[in-house]
């Protein structure tokens, strides 16, 4: 019924199939905008947060999709800036991972704050001093770029290429995408190490506060290269759920193990560069505040200095030992467990730079402040989830996302399989085509 | 020591005199128009702009020794003036550091309620409006016309009852005049407490209370000269106007962070 849409030279699942799946994850979204709807008509009080819980999972949310997100910015500086070819098989889907991290970035921050209605003042009032400022107009700034990155895709839908001028648009638009994935690089620099600014500024904090150069605190560079090292990891994650879900190959070994490679290497460096943080604060920047480490990871029913054993040592060391070898690359299953480690490191890394930060008392007559999301805070921090895989779904479906694809699954044309090929039918195909002037 | 034009408004509060009655926190709520709710058991949804710590020594009786301590807003100068955690952090300009007199305000409309300046704070001076105010009936008649209530989804905190500084100004400006005396501008709980325990004026005039009794070091941001008085979390260098006083050393060690076996006299000041 929709195969005219579907890329050429691919196959895809019967129609109603992709619209069950879809209406299965739907609802979820729309549980998820029930929740939405219920915050900004009621307010923030649908939420579990309180007084010393101001920044929430909304927020971790925010962080952890942005930061997985950076496989957008960091596969694009390969591809397009350093030339990395083999990328090119990748380099779509990981601008559809980071639209879709970015595009959720921005609805959380909605649905976040307070007065929703007063969210321009942001920009209007702008402080420069705010590291939230920073973030806000790199952040709004790049997922411009994003969307220009990902239009020549959408132009490049089967039926809309057919008109001559979105046919022109897209080749010249991808002619130009340098300029763009540079730009998109220099933007994501500020905004990721903004984001780590956010919490490294945070001077009456001493969990979170660090020192650095001249404005910017360190977590200012350890968060852009977190993202760098980590986002990398995610886009391979998806691309391998997207091939395990489909059952199909949709990118070159080639592509994924050059890509972990550096990730892996990226991986190594950050969390070296993480350690000497942590060695620095923990023996020098909080004995100055008059805290220990331990002060920061006992007393408490969560918060254990697992966490930070986790972190460096689990989800940092192990995912990176695996992907600089390349034994580790190529065994699938070490592939695997290296990017879910490496993404659920980065994860906990936002984590505990938002809500450890909250959690942690600073006068000494203070106590630890636990706090757990409300059902509202959980869908609405599902919703960004079901949107990306609905998008995901919808892309897959009608874009050539992986142009490897058709070359890495033959379609063999048997009689009896006429019915799911792709090819459509010879009127529908008149029925489309542009009038010509 | 010269007179600055410039005022420094700061508020002293002996704990050795307090006796934990709440009278600051009443007078303080009524003053400011700070909204509450029915059910006002959890304390972290309440809105305390002068909250009670109770703290204690931690001795087994008959050593036990308490203490109690209000926290309003510290209106930290911090390292340079204007450099407050939460002033600094703010995305929309909405906290503002008034370098007149030292108050660090909130402006209500301009707020968006993003809770950085939450977070920022490590006083815990801050709240946020997780409700519109609902007054019970007819108590919107008794509220102040000075002070605006505010709405959902904003931040508010200690003001130092600022409406009573321009009321203050106004007056002295109709008199011909452009100093205010030191009585002329005090907050609600300076006036509220039975105990005399609160005491309000300008940390940069010699002549003020304030002044005498912490005598404060502006070599050291402002650092109090008095062995007995202190200042919250001194070494984050967030720099509050508010000095506490004590003639106990345990309640004095409560004030910050600490070491094992580190003593206050050797505490350093973080420049961060």
């Amino acid at each position: 019924m929709d195969s005219a849409l579907i890329p050429r030279g691919v196959k895809r699942c019967p129609l109603w199939q992709f619209l069950l799946f879809i209406s299965v994850v739907g609802a979820v979204l729309l549980w998820g905008v029930y929740a939405m709807l219920l915050c900004w008509i009621k307010g923030l009080n649908q939420t579990n947060m309180n007084d010393y819980y101001g920044f929430a999972i909304w927020i971790w949310a925010d962080l952890a999709v942005i930061a997985v997100g950076g496989g957008a910015f960091f596969t694009g500086l390969l591809t397009y800036i350093f030339g990395k070819d083999e990328l090119k098989s990748i380099i779509n889907y990981a601008v559809l991972i980071g639209f879709i991290c970015y595009s959720s970035a921005l609805l959380i921050l909605a649905y976040d704050i307070g007065q929703p209605l007063r969210g321009w003042f942001i920009f209007w009032h702008a402080n420069v001093h705010s590291m939230l400022t920073e973030v806000a107009f790199c952040l709004s700034c790049y997922f411009g770029v994003l969307t220009i990155e990902f239009i020549p895709l959408i132009l490049e839908n089967r039926q809309i290429d057919r008109v001559p001028f979105f046919h022109h648009l897209s080749h010249n638009m991808h002619e130009i995408m340098a300029v763009f994935a540079a730009t998109g690089v220099f933007l994501s620099f500020f905004h990721q190490g903004s984001l780590g600014g956010v919490a490294g500024v945070l001077f009456g904090r001493p969990f979170a506060f660090r020192e650095g150069i001249l404005i910017w605190p360190w977590t200012f560079f350890l968060f852009t290269w977190s993202a760098a090292a980590c986002g990398p990891c995610f886009t391979i994650l998806i691309t391998k759920i997207t091939e395990t879900v489909t059952r199909k190959k949709l990118v070159k070994d080639s592509a994924i193990e050059l890509l972990a490679k550096i990730s892996g290497w990226m991986i190594l460096t950050y969390i070296i560069a993480k350690t000497a943080d942590t060695w620095y604060w923990a023996t020098v920047t909080a004995p100055s505040m008059g805290q220990t480490l331990m002060d920061f990871y006992s007393n408490n029913p969560l918060y254990g200095i697992w966490i930070l054993f986790a972190e460096i040592v689990i989800c940092g060391f192990v995912p990176a030992a695996i992907l600089i070898t390349k034994k580790g690359r190529k065994n699938s299953v070490a592939l695997w467990i290296a990017v879910i480690l490496a993404v659920v490191g980065v994860c906990i890394n936002r984590w505990v730079m938002v809500l450890q930060v909250m959690a942690v008392p600073v006068m000494s007559f203070d106590y630890w402040a636990m706090y757990f999301p409300s059902w509202q805070e959980i869908a609405t921090t599902i919703l960004p989830v079901a949107y990306g895989i609905i998008l995901v779904g919808l892309a897959h479906r009608y874009l050539p996302v992986f142009p490897d694809e058709s070359e890495l699954n033959p379609i063999e044309t048997l009689p009896a399989e006429e019915e799911e090929t792709v090819e459509p039918p010879v009127d529908l195909e008149q029925e489309l085509k542009p009038a010509e002037a | 020591m010269k007179h600055k034009k410039a005022k420094k408004y700061g508020m002293v509060i002996n704990l050795d005199k307090c006796t934990g009655c709440g009278s600051c926190m009443v007078a303080c709520m009524a003053e400011n128009n700070v909204p509450f709710r029915k059910d006002e058991s959890d304390k972290l949804l309440s809105i305390t702009w002068m909250r009670v710590y109770k703290l204690t020594n931690g001795k087994p009786f008959p050593n036990t020794d308490i203490c109690y301590l209000p926290r309003p807003c510290m209106h930290c100068e911090g390292q340079h003036e204007g450099h407050s955690p939460c002033v600094t952090v703010c995305p929309a300009v909405a906290t503002d550091y008034n370098i007149e007199t030292g108050i660090v305000s909130q402006i209500y409309t301009r707020c968006f309620g993003c809770r950085y300046c939450m977070a920022s704070c490590p006083y815990k001076a801050r709240y946020f409006n997780w409700w519109d105010p609902v007054w019970p009936d007819g108590m919107e008649k008794y509220l102040s016309p000075n002070v605006s209530p505010r709405m959902r989804g904003v931040v508010e905190k200690c003001s130092f009852c600022f409406h009573r500084y321009q009321m203050a100004k106004e007056k002295a400006f109709m008199e011909g005049r452009r100093e205010l005396k030191e009585d002329e501008y005090q907050t609600a709980c300076t006036q509220a407490c039975p105990a005399g325990a609160i005491t309000f004026g300008d940390l940069n005039n010699p002549n003020h209370a304030v002044y005498r009794m912490v005598k404060p070091d502006p070599k050291h941001h402002g650092r109090p000269t008095n062995p007995n008085a202190f200042r919250l979390l001194e070494r984050l260098g967030t720099n509050p106007k508010v000095y506490y006083l004590s003639s106990r050393e345990w309640v004095r060690r409560v004030g910050d962070n600490y070491l094992k076996n580190e003593s206050i006299a050797k505490k350093t000041v973080h420049q961060g």
